[in-house]
């Protein structure tokens, strides 16, 4: 009983990116083991709005099924999710995805604090959320709700990022139960739930 | 911390006491919602937000001013646009008369976005644009026709991207911050208040444009909805929804075909 909780006790990571984030997406994905039993949901600040090829990007660099997100699509183990761009990304307490088109947070839509907040509510203890390289304060209160619902947060390490204040923002504020680079965050993801 | 159940009371008194029925709408985004006018309003208990929407039928005006989400803007997304000109528009001009139903229309800026296309493509005098929603405050806005000038220079970009080759700022008149679109945009649109949870279908259209509304609805309620669309729309009609909605999870999606790769379906039968 007691193994099996601790086996499975992640059902999703949510990862929120900023500027510099996506050649650490790009370092990660190839070396992603191809099945995995979490769900992968990345959250990142674009340029480009209603620009859709980053999915079509994404899914050239892993095996993992990666798709953007329309609204209620369901949230499955081994799959990689993308919030698409001008939208909040919500999570439903039934693990579908809610978009929502509300006011920007942080000067940002999808915002960070909004979706770690939701999937904190949603997943409790078995959330992972992850703050990668930006050059903005987004995500620190998100991950902040993380913790607090009992989930495990990790900051990519500030020295490894392009920008590292967004990291080292969360950083400051609370303590990080991982740092990690992105060698680290490809054996975190490989071996999760073993 | 609110806990989900003092939401499901919440709602239910606003049900049961108004008639506005939220049970299948997002819990995820409801909440959020309720959370921000909670600290917005500065309540020192939830039961004390409860009492206010409870007793104070002012307060229930603002409760759904601030629960439901009405960002809205001219010509978002301009490839959308853009199909509507070339693909739909040239088809429904060959109708003796247009019919147009903005559901969930907010503030308007999308119901102009639309007078504007049927001006140019010189359809709108034998057009009417329906627009309604569930909020009568946002209606007021569309009745007025005024929105914040320094918001004209992106609707302006979005305007030509969506293939517009007009001087933009020739369809208002400029004063006090302010952005008075032109009368006669106004002339063919119909305002008036419609809950898709509850009313019924109210006439037969050529065109329903339901944006970025259903992301606010359970699977259930937006299948309820969908199904409302389908009696509400001609032979031949069309349905547009917001970029990330989709028919795919509807039994109505057999008897509609997708254009493009935009989100406006056709109805087949
Ligand atoms: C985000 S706005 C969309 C505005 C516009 N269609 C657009 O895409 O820009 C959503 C609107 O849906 C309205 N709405 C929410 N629930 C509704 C209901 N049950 N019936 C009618 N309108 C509703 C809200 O009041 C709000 O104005």
């Amino acid at each position: 009983m007691e193994e099996n909780n601790v086996k499975n006790r992640y059902k999703a990571i949510v990862i929120g990116g900023s500027a510099g984030s996506l050649s650490v997406l790009f370092e990660v994905f190839p070396a992603l083991k191809p099945v995995l039993d979490v769900a992968i949901i990345l959250v990142l600040h674009r340029k480009y709005s209603g620009d859709s090829s980053l999915s079509d990007l994404l899914s050239t660099k892993t095996f993992l099924p990666t798709k953007e997100i329309d609204d209620k699509d369901p949230i499955l183990p081994g799959h990689v999710y993308l919030a698409p761009a001008d939208y909040h990304l919500l999570i439903e307490k039934n693990h579908f995805f809610s978009l929502d088109i509300s006011e920007k947070i942080n000067y940002s839509r999808p915002s960070l604090d909004v979706t770690f907040e939701s999937a904190a509510d949603t997943f409790g203890s078995s959330l992972v959320a992850m703050l990668l390289s930006g050059s903005n304060n987004d995500g620190t209160a998100g991950l902040k709700a993380v913790k607090d619902a009992g989930g495990f947060i990790i900051a990519q390490n500030p020295e490894s990022a392009q920008m590292p204040y967004m990291p080292q923002s969360a950083i400051n504020k609370m303590d990080m139960d991982l740092i990690l680079d992105s060698r680290g965050i490809i054996d975190f993801i490989n071996t999760i739930n073993q | 911390m609110i806990e989900d159940e003092e939401i499901d009371l919440l709602l239910n008194d606003v049900f049961e006491i108004y008639g506005y029925d939220f049970a299948n709408y997002s819990k995820a985004s409801l909440k959020r919602r309720i959370i921000r006018l909670f600290a917005l309003d500065k309540f020192p208990s939830f039961a004390e937000l409860r009492y206010r929407v409870r007793t104070e039928e002012d307060y229930l005006k603002r409760f759904i001013e601030e629960i439901t989400v009405n960002v809205t803007e001219m010509f978002r997304d301009p490839a959308f646009y853009k199909v509507l000109r070339t693909e739909v528009l040239p088809i429904l001009g060959t109708k003796p008369f247009i019919r147009i139903w903005h559901a969930g229309c907010s503030t308007g800026e999308e119901v102009f976005s639309m007078a504007i296309l049927l001006q140019e493509a010189n359809l709108l005098k034998k057009s009417l644009l329906y627009a309604t929603d569930l909020n009568p405050s946002v209606l007021e806005k569309v009745r007025k026709g005024i929105f914040p000038l320094h918001q004209m220079k992106q609707y302006s970009e979005s305007y030509i991207a969506s293939g517009g080759v007009k001087d933009f700022s020739t369809y208002y008149t400029a004063n006090y911050g302010q952005a008075k679109l032109n009368e006669d945009l106004s002339e063919k649109i119909i305002i008036s208040t419609h809950n898709l949870v509850s009313d019924s279908s109210f006439n037969e259209f050529d065109l329903i444009l339901c944006r970025n509304v259903l992301i606010y609805f359970d699977k259930d309620l937006q299948e309820r909805a969908l199904k409302l669309f389908d009696e509400s729309l001609g032979a031949l009609g069309y349905l547009a929804l917001g970029s990330k909605e989709t028919l795919k999870f509807s039994t109505i999606q057999s008897r509609y075909k997708q254009l493009d790769k935009e989100k406006i379906w056709k109805k087949t039968m």
